[in-house]
């Protein structure tokens, strides 16, 4: 996992550094710019939005590949899974226990629920993505390759069909907190509140593992660990423990997506973490696996391709510009926007 | 791991049954032909006698296993690609796609074309095998894990495209129509002409598809080209220094793979007569692995046994299933918020569940499939001889009350 705050390689210095990043800006802006062009103020903000979403998912497999260089195919459905986990607390729990109804309209009330929401959803996502890790990557990490991508796979499965038997093949409806139609005029675009709130938080958790990946001691040793094993544990890292925190934060990020899916478009269904997942994992490839900053960039780039298609009449053929994107990417570029050019591991 | 000492038996049966393995490994071809033969004579002797005539009639038996030959054809095709030559391919369906429509093409009244079955065959087979060829040609330099990422993004991609290329494809309704294989003189029985409710021309078909792709299967396997898979799967390093040409044999891998999907492809069209593209999903792409995982990478019986077996059970098992829960009246189950009703839960919309959770538990348990390689297994199991990173706490503080 290397993140822009603390590539420490000796021949990078800092005024390279400060112009790679400053490439970056301007290349961010001019395309940005070009998309707000294209697209419009309305529709570019529904794609800040879903780029956010995307964004949330694209972390959590770009910090697993980074760590232990697997495509934890499951993620996608961690996110599903976090989506259900949100609507079966909001109607099950948190609801019926306050008593309030879907849009609330007081702020405070309507804070707290929001808090409460991920404060109960992230750790749980957490959890089960530990759990996840414990019994289908860790006894397979010495395995080839293969091997911990096909119980992936599986664990995928049984995400999917649990989820399946429980809440049906249907779309499942999800309470809207926050009232959609309270909105505001930004630049010719009605902004409704609920795509100010994602985006906010998104930013905000993004900042946030940026600065615990770059500025704690548990941070240090993800960062150690993805750099080579062998040594950050002779260096007394605890690699099951890191390895573990990976999964949970990643998991949770997953969670806090499933749980922003939900109230943005107030439905989920079982067959969501499919498509969101290997759209996020598109947008991580994209960003330059390993590389949280370009898995943020990824997810917006992504959010963008998609409403950009839909906008223009191709909503139908959306997924299928996404994925040759994916692919177009890999063979010209496999490190992605930001990534480094890794050799190639036999 | 214990090695097990095998010594020749003095036993006359055993010594009989040495020499017959020994003559079947020497004439490979010969005797997947006797086998196919015997299996072919079997399966249909099966189904009419108990427990298995309770299940279905026979000329549903009969049809199961036609389409459990398709499932045979694509395992026996991925194991190409995945088994032997160790690329992880989850986009397979795409070129079990490419054969159907190649065949729908040339052969129902959308398009017009009536081209007989056989020459199709061979067309179904050459088009997946070129667009194996261009998908691999890009592709085949990237990592393991980012060329499965490819292939499932173009295994999403293909039957997108056949949805909304509406003109040529008909779209969601797919082309309908197709027609079956027909015979060049006219049949004196009707039991050996393709129609609707007569099963049998089609199992014979798929039996000598099925036979012919072993067959071919074995040869490359036993060939320069199937070591060089094998070389490439194990260390591609080593086989790139060793003198092979490993994007080029990648690239036979994949066309060849590819082939086979499209003569089941051009198969299954001509059986269903209906060519849509919801069939090509990656749900079947994700069954085929499945199958080749349970069977055994790289051993082409074991994966032909994996397709059949699962592919059997998906059709007839979980099918009676929930008949079997209704008879014994079994409660649902409430559990919180949640409702289990078991009598009335659709068994084969679920079967990706059992899937799953039989992936996780192979790769655990088993990671060479139920019927493995020699090579294969050897493989797979040298982690378990290397040092152990660093023992559970469980192990060190011994035993846990």
């Amino acid at each position: 996992m290397t993140t822009p705050t603390a590539a420490a390689s000796p021949r990078v210095a800092g005024p390279i550094r400060l112009g790679r990043n400053a490439r970056i800006a301007v290349a961010s802006v001019v395309f940005l710019a070009v998309f707000y062009a294209f697209i419009g103020p309305q529709q570019f903000a529904n794609a800040l939005t879903l780029g956010a979403i995307y964004a949330l998912i694209a972390l959590g497999y770009t910090m697993v590949y980074g760590i232990i260089e697997l495509i934890n195919f499951a993620h996608g459905d961690v996110f599903m899974t976090g989506s259900f986990v949100s609507m079966t607390l909001l109607t099950r729990i948190i609801l019926p226990v306050t008593g309030l109804t879907a849009p609330i309209r007081d702020i405070v009330p309507l804070l707290l629920v929001l808090l409460l929401v991920f404060a109960l959803t992230m750790p749980i996502m957490g959890l089960i993505g530990v759990t996840i890790e414990r019994f289908a990557y860790r006894p397979l990490r010495n395995a080839p390759r293969v091997a911990p991508l096909i119980t992936a796979i599986g664990v995928s499965f049984i995400l999917q069909n649990l989820a399946l038997i429980i809440f049906g093949p249907a779309s499942v409806n999800t309470p809207q907190l926050i009232a959609p139609e309270l909105s505001v005029n930004i630049a010719d675009a009605t902004v409704p509140y609920i795509n100010i709130f994602i985006f906010v938080l998104a930013i905000f958790l993004m900042v946030a593992l940026n600065q615990f990946v770059g500025r704690t001691r548990l941070g240090r040793a993800m960062r150690s660990t993805a750099q080579d094993r062998e040594a950050a544990q002779l260096m007394g890292v605890d690699l099951n423990l890191t390895i573990a925190i990976t999964f949970f934060i990643g998991s949770a990020l997953a969670g806090a997506a499933g749980v922003v899916w939900g109230l943005y478009l107030g439905s989920v269904k079982w067959d969501l973490g499919f498509n969101g997942g290997l759209k996020a994992f598109t947008a991580a490839v994209l960003g330059g696996i390993g590389n949280t900053t370009g898995a943020t960039l990824g997810g917006f780039v992504i959010g963008f391709i998609e409403v950009g298609a839909a906008s223009k009449g191709f909503s139908r053929w959306s997924e299928a510009i996404v994925f040759a994107a994916l692919i177009i990417v890999l063979v010209f570029r496999p490190a992605g926007i930001l990534g480094q050019q890794l050799g190639e591991r036999a | 791991m214990t090695a097990t000492a095998r010594g020749r038996s003095p036993n006359p049966i055993r010594r009989g049954w040495s020499r017959i393995s020994e003559l079947a490994a020497a004439h490979h071809s010969v005797s997947i032909i006797v086998g196919m033969a015997i299996v072919g004579a079997l399966l249909p002797i099966l189904a009419r006698v108990p427990p298995f005539n309770q299940f279905q009639p026979f000329n549903a038996w009969l049809d199961g296993f036609s389409n459990a030959g398709t499932f045979v054809l694509l395992a026996v095709g991925l194991n190409i690609v995945v088994g032997l030559a160790g690329l992880l391919d989850l986009g397979y369906a795409a070129f079990f796609a490419f054969g159907a429509y190649a065949y729908a093409f040339g052969a129902s009244p959308f398009s017009g074309n009536d081209f007989p079955f056989l020459p199709m065959l061979l067309v179904g087979a050459v088009v997946a095998a070129t667009f194996g060829v261009l998908l691999g040609a890009p592709t085949l330099r990237l990592r393991g894990d980012y060329l499965a990422i490819v292939t499932l993004g173009f295994g999403e991609i293909v039957p997108i495209v056949f949805l909304n290329a509406e003109p040529y494809t008909n779209g969601t309704n797919g082309i309908g129509g197709v027609y079956k294989p027909a015979l060049p003189w006219s049949p004196p029985f009707d039991v050996v002409q393709f129609t609707l409710l007569n099963p049998w021309p089609f199992y014979v078909l798929v039996l000598l598809i099925v036979t012919f792709t072993l067959i071919f299967s074995y040869r490359l396997q036993d060939s320069r080209l199937g070591r060089a898979w094998m070389a490439i799967r194990e260390d591609e390093l080593a086989a790139a220094a060793n003198g092979i040409n490993t994007v080029t044999t990648k690239l036979l891998a994949f066309a060849l793979g590819a082939s086979t999907a499209g003569l089941a492809g051009v198969f299954n069209a001509s059986k269903l007569t209906v060519v849509s593209p919801d069939q090509f999903y990656f749900q079947v792409s994700f069954t085929v692995l499945t199958m080749i995982v349970l069977g055994g990478q790289g051993n082409i019986w074991g994966v032909a046994l994996g397709a059949f077996v699962i592919s059997t059970l998906q059709q007839t098992f979980l099918k009676t299933l929930n008949q079997f829960f209704q008879a014994i009246n079994f409660p649902a189950l409430h559990l919180g918020p949640v409702t289990v009703d078991l009598q009335h839960v659709n068994f084969t919309e679920y079967q990706f569940l059992l899937f799953g959770i039989a992936l996780v538990l192979m790769m655990l348990l088993r990671p060479e499939g139920l019927f493995p390689s020699g090579r294969r297994r050897r493989e797979l199991h040298t982690a378990d001889e290397g040092p152990e990173p660093s023992p559970t706490g469980l192990d060190a503080s011994g035993e846990l009350a």
